[in-house]
């Protein structure tokens, strides 16, 4: 069993589809209160070899995304400026804006860019930020994405997200392919792909690695694998069933739920597959473990009581105690990376949706209005909650914020779309 | 005929016992590295390559077409892992098999309906599985012969509007390794 690392790099290869997204983003629902900015086209020489969009149309998108921002229209104001000194505050607090982004790109030697980019206070008529990227043309739409984040930050005083990725599994033609996508769409990339079904892909913490449930030899078994190097490894083939992987906050380890000749049990093992212990021993279905941010608790789905509730118990699999007494199923828990909420899939009414409950007072909110929700995942910032639901009878993928104000739609042009995982934020 | 009967018999009071019972079972020994058989592969889409030659198919009692061993479906009804009575001459049928055949192995493969959530339901599938399993110990077949699978809904289909859809995918389909 400490055999069990394979290599099996031939399997693996990234596929950078064309430029364009696959994913489709709608919004759906904004907040209230929506901040207003304006974003001044960015100055640049020329057209950047590779480039489709500018860079102020993608912030703008993010922005606009989030449901937080109205960004606003600049092409009535004549004055475009694209320095500090260049700045008149009068032309923009006339179309009511609270927030204005400037700068510029400048082509460097060595197929450089040096990207600047300012945000200013309209109404304080100072700056909130500045901050210059020095960067290949290849990662303009990224660094565009971190201005975003910088913008978000600033304004919301939490964490932005934009410059994250995210993971889904699709189905196209009968054939199932891991990818790996900006959280706009963009840039989709092929992980790893099957004629036998994928499912309960999850990012590691450090968002170098995705562990995952392939069929591809007939049963499911859990591999992890490198989004740097492609390198994939067993993580997990015992008798039986080997699923749903949940990766521990240090990324040592896994929980896992293994069958051998009985029914799902959680397990825990090192990311190298060595070192498995069993966490729960029960006659019932214990299943889909997740670590709580802490490292303390694993909380999971199990039907001891009768029927699917969520329960909590200690890492070495001491001390359960049930979590979840609204509904006759409850499954599919998602701990918020502060701890303090749960998400999970409810069924009311033969509708399954997205439910989140405050853990301290265990008041729960359902979000989700629609019927085949599944596969819940935060956000690293904890705002917004993807997840995958049904769109006239295909798998798409939808989002809310955790307030249940804000929801988007994500839609794959090609065929259905499941299994979404949304991964952490990484320091560049 | 009479020994059948109490076959019958014996096997759904066991059955009955089993339902409501807690069943613990441990782990024989069973953490095993398959790997070794799947290192080789090259390919995730080449899943066709199932080397055994039916060299034998017409008098292969699992593929002759008018022997009970060539039915492998067992039907479960909606949230429920019972195997049901008129399954067990079907299951009766490849016990006996087995019993004859001590190299031959099964794979019990779980499937649940498109509705629910697939981990869980993957968990339900394997219930089903094992179901099915605990019938086959009870007639003397040996865990060595059997390894239990679960689907989950992963087969099932997707555009089903009523039960008469539904319950075509609530089954466990028996295969024999090799197949």
């Amino acid at each position: 069993m400490n055999k069990i690392r394979l290599f099996l790099s031939l399997l693996v290869f990234f596929l950078p589809l064309t430029g364009k997204a696959a994913l489709t983003i709608e919004i759906v629902g904004g907040a209230a209160q929506q901040i207003p900015i304006a974003i001044v086209p960015f100055a640049q020489q020329g057209q950047i070899a590779g480039q489709q969009d500018t860079i102020a149309n993608i912030i703008g998108a993010d922005l606009r995304r989030s449901g937080l921002f109205r960004v606003l229209e600049t092409r009535g104001v004549a004055n475009q400026p694209h320095e500090l000194s260049e700045v008149n505050y009068a032309d923009w607090s006339a179309i009511q804006t609270q927030a204005l982004t400037i700068g510029n790109i400048e082509t460097l030697p060595g197929n450089r860019l040096k990207v600047s980019f300012r945000l200013l206070d309209v109404y304080k008529q100072n700056q909130l930020a500045g901050m210059e990227y020095n960067i290949t043309p290849a990662q303009l739409r990224m660094t565009a994405h971190r201005i975003a984040d910088v913008i978000y930050q600033k304004l919301t005083g939490e964490q932005g997200v934009f410059a994250t990725r995210i993971s889904y599994v699709t189905k196209v033609n009968g054939r199932y392919s891991l990818q790996v996508a900006d959280a706009d769409g963009y840039n989709p990339q092929t992980v790893v792909s099957s004629v036998e079904p994928i499912i309960s892909p999850v990012w590691s913490p450090d968002g170098t690695r995705l562990a995952y449930v392939s069929f591809e030899k007939k049963k499911p078994i859990v591999y992890v694998q490198s989004l740097v190097s492609g390198q994939r490894t067993v993580l997990a083939n015992f008798k039986g069933n080997n699923s749903a992987p949940s990766w521990s906050p240090d990324g040592k380890r896994l929980a896992i739920v293994l069958t051998y000749a009985a029914n799902s049990q959680i397990y825990s093992i090192n990311a190298d597959g060595t070192g498995l212990q069993q966490l729960t021993h029960t006659s019932a279905i214990d299943t889909e473990p997740v670590w709580s941010p802490d490292g303390r608790y694993i909380y999971f789905t199990s039907d001891r009581g009768g029927n699917p509730q969520i329960y909590r118990m200690s890492t070495s699999g001491n001390d359960a105690s049930r979590v979840t007494f609204e509904g006759s199923y409850v499954v599919s828990p998602r701990i918020s990376p502060d701890g303090k909420s749960l998400a999970y899939i409810r069924r009311d009414d033969g509708k399954f949706r997205v439910a989140l409950q405050d853990v301290a007072s265990g008041q729960v909110q359902i979000l989700s209005d629609s019927a085949r929700d599944e596969s819940p995942s935060f956000a690293p910032n904890g705002r917004m909650i993807i997840y995958a639901t049904r769109i006239n009878g295909k798998g798409a993928l939808a989002a809310v914020s955790a307030d249940g104000k804000v929801k988007q739609r994500l839609s794959e042009t090609g065929g259905d779309v499941r299994e979404p995982a949304w991964g952490p934020v990484v320091s560049q | 005929m009479n020994k059948r009967l109490l076959m019958s018999v014996l096997l759904a009071a066991m059955l009955a016992a089993c339902s409501s019972k807690a069943v613990k079972e441990t782990p024989q020994a069973s953490v095993e590295d398959k790997s070794p058989a799947t290192s080789q592969t090259t390919s995730s889409n080449d899943s066709s390559t199932s080397g055994v030659s039916d060299s034998s198919l017409a008098s292969n009692p699992l593929k002759d077409p008018n022997n009970i061993l060539s039915k492998r479906n067992v039907y479960f009804d909606y949230d429920s892992d019972a195997v049901k009575s008129e399954y067990r001459p079907l299951i009766e049928a490849h016990a006996k098999y087995l019993a004859s055949h001590s190299d031959a192995k099964v794979f019990l493969q779980g499937n649940t309906d498109d509705r629910g959530t697939r981990e869980y339901n993957l968990s339900l599938g394997q219930r089903r599985a094992v179901s099915v399993k605990k019938v086959l110990n009870v007639l003397g077949v040996q865990d060595a012969q059997i390894e239990t699978v679960s689907f989950g809904k992963e087969k099932a289909n997707s555009t089903c509007a009523d039960d008469s859809c539904f319950k075509q995918d609530r089954r466990v389909d028996i295969l024999y390794q090799g197949e």
